[in-house]
Parts: C-alpha cells; sequence; structure tokens
C-alpha cells in the first residue's frame, strides 16, 4: 500500500461535532442456532456460527423506513426546521432511481429547501457521509443529518446470513452544543474488494476470510489509524471507546492492542444482540459509544471499504442534557425472538411462498396522487379546523367535527409523534398479509382525530382496547409487477424511549 | 312538508332465486329466475313495467356497468334502466329507486332487481379489490369480517363485557340462524349447526370464528311496485305496502372525529329512528312482528338489535340469550336463515330480506311460517364497514292498517 491519508487535523477549540445520536434496530431477532440448524444439512460449519441472534426486519421495513426511525429517534428534542442537509448511506437502497434521502426527508417533514443526496456502494459510505458533514458544518452549514442504514439480502445457508442484520443509525451533525467534538479524521482510499454486488446481482460475492483479514483490515486500518495519530495530541493510550466493526473474530481487538489502545476500549461489535448492519454499523456502534461515554471520553470509529475512514471525537458536558431517546440499547430492549427461519425467507422473498389469490390484487402506485398527497401519505400531515381546533386526518375541505363542519377552515397538522390509543381492532386471517394474522384498527390521538390504519409488530400479547400506540414509517405495499415500493404510516404498540445514558 | 312514503306503494310480485353457488348460471339465469317468480306473482305482463332499478356492487365481477345487463336479460322494452351500487346495502337501493317512481308517479308499475355472482372469483369470501387510488394508499389492508369483528372489541369495552359471554351471545346468534335455514329450501346452507361448532370453529377475524361468518353466494331477487289503487284494479287484495324507507349514509365523522367509540352503527340509528317516524312506529320492541337483519356477521346482528331500539343498549346479549329473537321468540331476526344461511350475493340480499317479509304477511313461507300473521315487518340492509358505512331500514306492512 503506498501513499498517505488524507489527514485533518482540528483545533481543540473546535466546535464542530455531533449534535444529536439515534439508532433503530428492528424488533424482531432472529435466532442464529434455528438458520444454522435448518442449513446444517447443507452446510454444518455454520454451527459454529450459531450462538446468539440477529436482527431481522419485519416484512414490512426496509433501509429507508429504518432510517426514517433512526432519524426520529436522533432529532428527538431538536428542532427539525432547522435541519439543512440530509445524507442518506446505505448499499441496500431500494430505489436505483429515485432520491431515497427524498423520501426520508418528506417522511420527517424537514423544510423543503433541505439538500439531500445518497451515498451508497461501500460499507464505507455512512463514515464517508459523516465527514462530509463535519465538512459542510465546518463551513458553516446548518445541522446536517446523516442517516445509515442497511437491509443485506443474503444467501440461504451463507455465512453472511448469519454475521449480518438489519439496522439504521443517525448523527445529526454540526457547530454549536455538540455531545461529541470532532477531534481528527483520516481516510485512504484503496480499491480492496473483499466482497462486491456487481449490478443487476441479488447478493454479496465474498472472497476469502483470511485474505481479508490480512491483506485488508490488518494492512489498511493500522495505516490510516497512523495517519491521525500523528494529526492530534490524542494518544492511542487516551481512547476510551475504539468503535470498529468487522465481523471476523479478534480482528479489531488485534489493532487495537497493535496500535496500543486499551484492551477495555474495544467496543462489543454486537455481534450477539444484532449482527453487522453494513453500511449503518460504524454509526451504530458509535451511538452505542456515546451512550456509554462520560464526558471527555475519546471516541474513535471505524469504517472500512474500500479503504478506510478514522473519526476521532471528545465527548462532552452536553450528553447529559440530551432529550432521552431509545438508542440502540433502547431498540436492543424492544425485542421479540423469531425461531421461525421460514418466516426471515418469506420476509426476504428468498421463497417462493404461495401468497395466495387475494394477493392478486394490482398494487399499481398512482404517481400523481401519491405526488399530490404526499404530505399526508409519507409526511402523515393531516389537519386542524382554525374554527373548532378538531384534529382531523385526513385533512379536508370540510372539518368533520358535527358542531362546526366549515369548509376551508384547515392548517396542517402533524400525527407522526402524537400518541394514541387502540379503539378496536382485529386480527385477521382472511385478508392477504405477509405475516398473518393481519392486526389493524382505529386509532385515536391524544389531542384529537383517529384513523383506521394497519398495525406493525403487533402480536396478542401487545394490541387490546386501549393500548398506547406509537406511529411508525413502514411499507404499505411491494408492488412487485413494477418494483414500487409503497409507504406509509401504522400503529406500533407503544414502548417507552429509554435514557440515552445507561 | 315531506309526507313520506308510507302505504303510497304496494308489492306487487316478487321472486328470489335458490341462492348458493350455483356454478353452473351465469348472472342472467339468476336475474330470469328471480323475475319469473315476480313476474307470476304479480300476475301482469312484461311490458306493464315502466321502469327498472338494477342493484350489483361487484359488477366487475359479472355483469358490468350500467343497467344494460338488466334490460338484456329481461329483453326489457327500452324503458329507463338504473343501475344502482352502495355497498352491500345496493340491493334496499334499488327497491328504494322502483318504490320513489312509482310513490312520485313517474311509473304505474316499476321493477327492482338485484343480483350478484361471486362464485366466479377463485376462493371464499368477498373479492380483494383495489378500493380507489388514494384510499388503497392509506387505508389498512381490512377485510370485512376484520372491520366488523372491531364491533366486539369496542362493544366489550364499552359495557364492560365478557368476552366469553359475548362469543356465547354471538354463536347463539348464528346456530339460531342455522336452524331457521333449515327451513328454507332457497337458502344456501341448510344445516344445522350447535353451539359447539360455532364455539371451536377456525378463527377468520379475532373474535370471528368460521360460524360468525356469512358466506358468499350467487343469488338474485327481485320486486314489481306498484300503487295501491293499480295493485286492487289488478285483483289484488290485503295489500301488502312499504310503509318506510330509509337511508343513512356516514359523512366520515365514525372514521374521522372521536365522538364515535366503534361500539354501534350511527346510520342504523339515525336511519330506524327515521324509518319509524315515516311508519308511524312509536315503541319498536312492541310493535314490530319481524326483523331481516344485515347478519354479514353475528356480531353485526348483536349489536344491530339495540341500534334498532329493540333491544336496550348493553342488553342485546341478555335478548339474544333468553331466545327473544329466535324463531319463536318474541321478534324472530332472520326467520328465513338470514345472511348467514343464504350467503350474501350483494345486491340481491337487500331484496331478498324484504322477499321474506312479504311472505310473512302473507301467511306463505311454509315451513318457517311465524304462526302469528305478523303486522310489522322491518328489514336492515347496511354496507361498508362499522366505521364507514351505508344503512338502509325498510318497514314492510298491510295496506291501511
Amino acid at each position: 500500500m503506498t501513499g498517505k491519508s488524507k489527514v485533518c487535523p482540528m483545533a481543540e477549540t473546535s466546535d464542530v461535532g455531533i449534535l444529536a445520536f439515534g439508532a433503530y434496530l428492528p424488533r424482531l431477532r432472529l435466532s442464529r442456532k434455528a438458520v444454522a440448524e435448518a442449513n446444517a444439512w447443507f452446510n454444518p460449519a455454520l454451527k459454529g456460527l450459531a450462538k446468539g441472534e440477529r436482527t431481522m426486519c419485519n416484512w414490512d421495513e426496509d433501509s429507508v423506513t429504518m432510517a426514517v426511525e433512526a432519524a426520529r429517534d436522533g432529532l428527538t428534542g431538536q428542532d427539525r426546521s432547522a435541519v439543512t442537509s440530509l445524507a442518506f448511506a446505505s448499499t441496500t437502497l431500494p430505489f436505483e432511481d429515485r432520491l431515497n434521502a427524498g423520501i426520508i426527508a418528506e417522511a420527517l417533514n424537514l423544510k423543503p429547501s433541505v439538500h439531500a443526496q445518497d451515498l451508497t456502494a461501500s460499507q464505507r459510505a455512512a463514515t464517508s457521509g459523516l465527514i462530509s458533514a463535519l465538512q459542510m458544518a465546518r463551513g458553516g452549514a446548518g445541522p446536517v443529518l446523516v442517516v445509515a442504514s442497511e437491509k443485506r439480502r443474503t444467501k440461504t445457508a451463507s455465512p453472511l446470513e448469519l454475521q449480518v442484520g438489519d439496522g439504521a443509525a443517525a448523527m445529526l451533525v454540526g457547530s454549536g452544543p455538540v455531545v461529541a467534538r470532532l477531534v481528527a479524521q483520516a481516510s485512504r482510499t484503496v480499491d480492496f474488494v473483499d466482497h462486491f454486488r456487481g449490478e443487476g446481482s441479488e447478493f454479496d460475492y465474498t472472497w476469502e476470510e483470511r485474505w481479508i483479514r490480512d491483506e485488508g483490515y490488518n494492512k489498511i486500518v493500522p495505516a490510516v489509524l497512523a495517519d491521525l495519530f500523528k494529526a492530534t495530541d490524542v494518544k492511542p493510550a487516551d481512547i476510551a471507546h475504539f468503535a470498529m466493526p468487522c465481523v471476523l473474530p479478534r480482528v479489531a481487538a488485534g489493532i487495537a492492542k497493535k496500535a496500543g489502545m486499551p484492551d477495555k476500549a474495544v467496543r462489543d461489535n454486537l455481534h450477539a444482540v444484532s449482527g453487522e448492519t453494513g453500511a449503518a454499523h460504524p454509526l451504530l456502534m458509535l451511538a452505542h459509544a456515546l451512550e456509554d461515554a462520560r464526558p471527555g471520553d475519546k471516541i474513535l470509529v471505524v469504517g472500512f471499504g474500500q479503504g478506510c475512514d478514522a473519526l476521532l471525537f471528545e465527548a462532552t458536558e452536553n450528553l447529559a442534557g440530551l432529550a432521552p431517546r431509545r438508542g440502540v440499547k433502547g431498540h436492543l430492549a424492544r425485542r421479540k425472538e423469531e425461531t421461525n427461519y421460514g418466516k426471515f425467507q418469506a420476509f426476504n422473498d428468498l421463497v417462493a411462498i404461495e401468497r395466495g389469490m387475494r394477493a392478486d390484487v394490482d398494487k399499481q402506485t398512482p404517481l400523481s396522487s401519491l405526488y399530490r398527497n404526499r404530505r399526508m401519505l409519507t409526511g402523515f400531515i393531516g389537519g386542524q379546523c382554525k374554527r373548532c381546533g378538531t384534529l382531523q386526518f385526513p385533512k379536508s375541505n370540510v372539518c368533520v367535527n358535527p358542531n362546526c363542519n366549515a369548509f376551508h377552515s384547515q392548517e396542517d397538522h402533524p400525527f407522526a409523534d402524537t400518541p394514541s390509543k387502540v379503539q378496536s381492532y382485529t386480527a385477521d386471517r382472511l385478508t392477504y398479509s405477509p405475516d398473518p394474522p393481519h392486526y389493524y384498527g382505529m386509532v385515536v390521538f391524544e389531542q384529537g382525530g383517529r384513523v383506521m390504519i394497519d398495525f406493525t409488530d403487533a402480536d396478542a400479547a401487545t394490541v387490546d382496547v386501549a393500548a398506547p400506540m406509537r406511529m411508525m414509517f413502514r411499507i404499505k405495499d411491494y408492488d412487485p409487477q413494477r418494483g414500487f415500493t409503497r409507504y406509509f404510516w401504522k400503529a406500533a404498540p407503544a414502548d417507552k424511549p429509554t435514557p440515552a445514558k445507561a | 312538508m315531506a309526507t313520506g312514503i308510507r302505504d303510497k306503494v304496494a308489492i306487487l310480485g316478487m321472486g328470489c332465486s335458490k341462492f348458493g353457488e350455483r356454478w353452473d348460471k351465469e348472472a342472467d339465469d339468476l336475474m330470469v329466475e328471480a323475475f319469473e317468480e315476480a313476474i307470476a306473482d304479480a300476475r301482469i305482463e312484461k311490458n306493464q313495467i315502466e321502469a327498472a332499478w338494477l342493484a350489483t356492487a361487484i359488477e366487475e365481477q359479472h355483469v358490468g356497468k350500467s343497467g344494460v345487463p338488466l334490460a338484456v336479460a329481461l329483453r326489457l322494452p327500452y324503458i329507463p334502466v338504473t343501475r344502482v351500487e352502495n355497498y352491500c346495502a345496493s340491493g334496499t337501493e334499488a327497491f328504494r329507486g322502483a318504490v320513489y317512481a312509482v310513490a312520485s308517479g313517474a311509473a304505474d308499475i316499476a321493477l327492482a332487481l338485484g343480483v350478484e355472482k361471486l362464485k366466479d372469483t377463485g376462493y371464499g369470501g368477498l373479492p380483494q379489490r383495489g378500493r380507489g387510488a388514494l384510499n388503497s394508499m392509506y387505508w389498512p389492508n381490512l377485510s370485512a369480517p376484520g372491520s366488523f369483528a372491531q364491533l366486539a372489541a369496542a362493544y366489550r369495552a364499552k359495557h364492560s363485557k365478557k368476552p366469553e359471554d359475548l362469543k356465547r351471545a354471538m354463536a347463539h346468534i348464528s346456530v339460531k340462524s342455522h336452524a331457521n335455514g333449515n327451513k328454507n329450501a332457497k337458502a344456501h346452507l341448510t344445516n344445522k349447526i350447535t353451539m359447539e361448532n360455532v364455539l371451536d370453529a377456525p378463527l377468520i377475524a379475532e373474535p370471528l370464528g368460521l360460524y360468525d361468518c356469512c358466506g358468499v353466494s350467487d343469488g338474485s331477487a327481485c320486486a314489481i311496485v306498484t300503487t295501491p289503487e293499480i295493485a286492487k284494479s289488478l285483483g289484488k287484495t290485503d295489500l301488502i305496502t312499504v310503509k318506510a324507507l330509509q337511508l343513512s349514509v356516514s359523512n366520515g365523522t365514525e372514521a374521522s372525529h372521536n365522538s364515535w367509540d366503534g361500539s354501534y352503527f350511527a346510520t342504523t340509528r339515525i336511519a330506524s329512528k327515521r324509518a319509524y317516524k315515516e311508519a308511524g312506529i312509536e315503541r319498536p320492541r312492541e310493535e314490530i312482528d319481524l326483523i331481516e337483519v344485515h347478519d354479514c356477521f353475528s356480531v353485526t346482528e348483536l349489536v344491530t338489535m339495540e341500534d334498532l331500539f329493540v333491544s336496550p343498549e348493553g342488553g342485546a346479549i341478555k335478548d339474544v340469550l333468553d331466545g327473544f329473537y329466535d324463531a319463536e321468540g318474541q321478534i324472530p331476526c332472520q326467520i328465513d336463515g338470514g345472511l348467514k344461511c343464504f350467503g350474501h350475493p350483494i345486491g340481491a340480499s337487500g331484496m331478498r330480506m324484504i322477499y321474506e317479509i312479504y311472505l310473512q304477511m302473507q301467511g306463505r313461507a311454509g315451513p318457517r311460517q311465524r304462526q302469528k300473521v305478523p303486522r310489522y315487518g322491518l328489514t336492515h340492509n347496511l354496507g361498508g364497514f362499522p366505521h364507514q358505512n351505508v344503512c338502509s331500514i325498510s318497514v314492510i306492512g298491510r295496506h291501511g292498517e
């Protein structure tokens, strides 16, 4: 390997950094034992990977829906209207030509002038996006939201199936009351192809692990770390949190030791509880570190993929002032074990399942209508009557309050974050659902308004009349004929946000 | 001030096809089957009919749009034919069109016919269809049983009822309807069932099990209506007349305003009040003799008993379990077997209910004839979902009584 890293030392007084962070992990956790047992007939070696569990998207989740949830978590207590830029990093974008970040911006109701872009094609996309965002912030840009999300499709009986998980993380970057100040960063770009997914390919093609370890991680990462430490007074021994994703065992610990970092700084890569969430994983591990960090802690995060990014942060006193959020730990606690490997295969379209004739309905989305109603459908914006104050969804020409019925009286009102309760519900075994029975019902918002709506992440144990619900951005329908994913909001049994600090 | 239509229109003749899985019949065969019975009953010629209304709901599944399918099936002589659709209450809408035409003087004799040929879907239950461009993008992926099942959840919560008590009352409703359908050769299902059958059946949409749901069938029913004067001039005696016809349509309040608690049908309460006023009924529990309701699901029938102001609020479970609505009870409900046994060929169902009342009024109901000759019979034809629906109520009685 030749050449030097691009290194950017920061003055200790730099106030550019992370203003807030969030994460999202799907509620379902697929038991690796269930996967290995199902596939051991073909590859007995999988039994060696049969420990712990991996996160698994519900059928109605993808990288966009997870990104929205991570961003909502990260923006808890923040002024969304201040966000000037949105970067969405993922190698599993639902659309190859449609701005995926645009869906996220619409769902978050960010201001129309927001600058938005998709960053893709590398497991390093999120750390590179984070570096760009920090540079934008240093240049005076307002808060930049970097959100990374990944839902990798893996072949049945592949080691990757057991190593990866689905998840997302978000970092709000800017200047001001940062919770973690950027101290230094370094990058190298090397066309090291440990795996790839070519155009039109469904799955990753992966080279030998020992070569990836020896020629990849163990050469590229140390070089970048050396560059980084040259540019700062911070010593490797000062690192409190070393967040480096790597599915290969002991690689991160070996690199830390060689660099002179304390053993205890090496952070859990969440393999046992989540699996590696691809491009999102560096940010997920960073969020997890921020949940544990004390003011003054030095946090080093690494992103690896055709080179390497390394970012060094210092946690600040502002951590304590962050509004409670779910974060990594909250989402880890929001968990339901899944031992049915067949369900995982069906959810990920890895088997041709008999969906029945009710699934035959044409799901073409009228794009003109979607566009006209995008505030309602993607932003979950309803109306509030200026005359009587009644909240209503959808927003309409005539107020629904029978004692008002005023014409043209409604202003936009967002419902996504409004607490709600179940008024009535059912578990429907007749209607088509990729995950029967299908739960749905009438959900009543506390401050007024209601909607008959699909439920998600629901089961008999969590749904009842008067059960508190929380709205989540999900896939409404997928149109297999045209490859179009249609999104809307659904009601999920509510969980309480846990404090970011453990 | 509107005077209503009480006694302005008489039923001259009615017909009803056999309901069921009519694999060997087209929709026009079913229309002809119902019509031939009605025209024979009316004792008129086809060309005496001056206007016609056709009810179909899921027309894309069988006859297609417009009034043409009825005109062609019966070779009607280029008279006005209007096709109506109002969810599952479409049948009564056709009847309303014909009755209003006669009451207004626009036609002396009018025909109302409902038909639905649903068993070409390829699967059981109502066809899964699009719901409109925007609706499909935000409505839940609901089924009919799933939306009506929610009545149970809300009703239990409102009246603090135990799930098992509600489930038992719902089961009684289905057992009762099957016992009645057992005496009706035109019903789709004529088997008797037990409480155990109902309670042990697989769930369709919680808490509705298989026997809490009506099936889907092919069928047709029709009515020929005229003025009492013309009916008499044609030699008819003991005229059966329309006492009231009311329709109430949700305006979105239940769906979008928190004043509705999910446990009842706002439309049924409004339409039934209007119908009682139009018919001159003050105490429905005492004055009505027979009821045919839209028992698409057992729980629909249960809450409807309160919405019609026959059972007191919160009292339907007790009335049902006491046998108040059984064939031998005080007010038989679904004495013909109801949707439960006839299934629900959408356009035909409302007319089928009126057909049963019409037969009972004349003592022509055969083995299921209510011994007491009824004075007032009520039909309740509902379409849509509890949170957004149309409700049609008719009261049928004897001319001059």
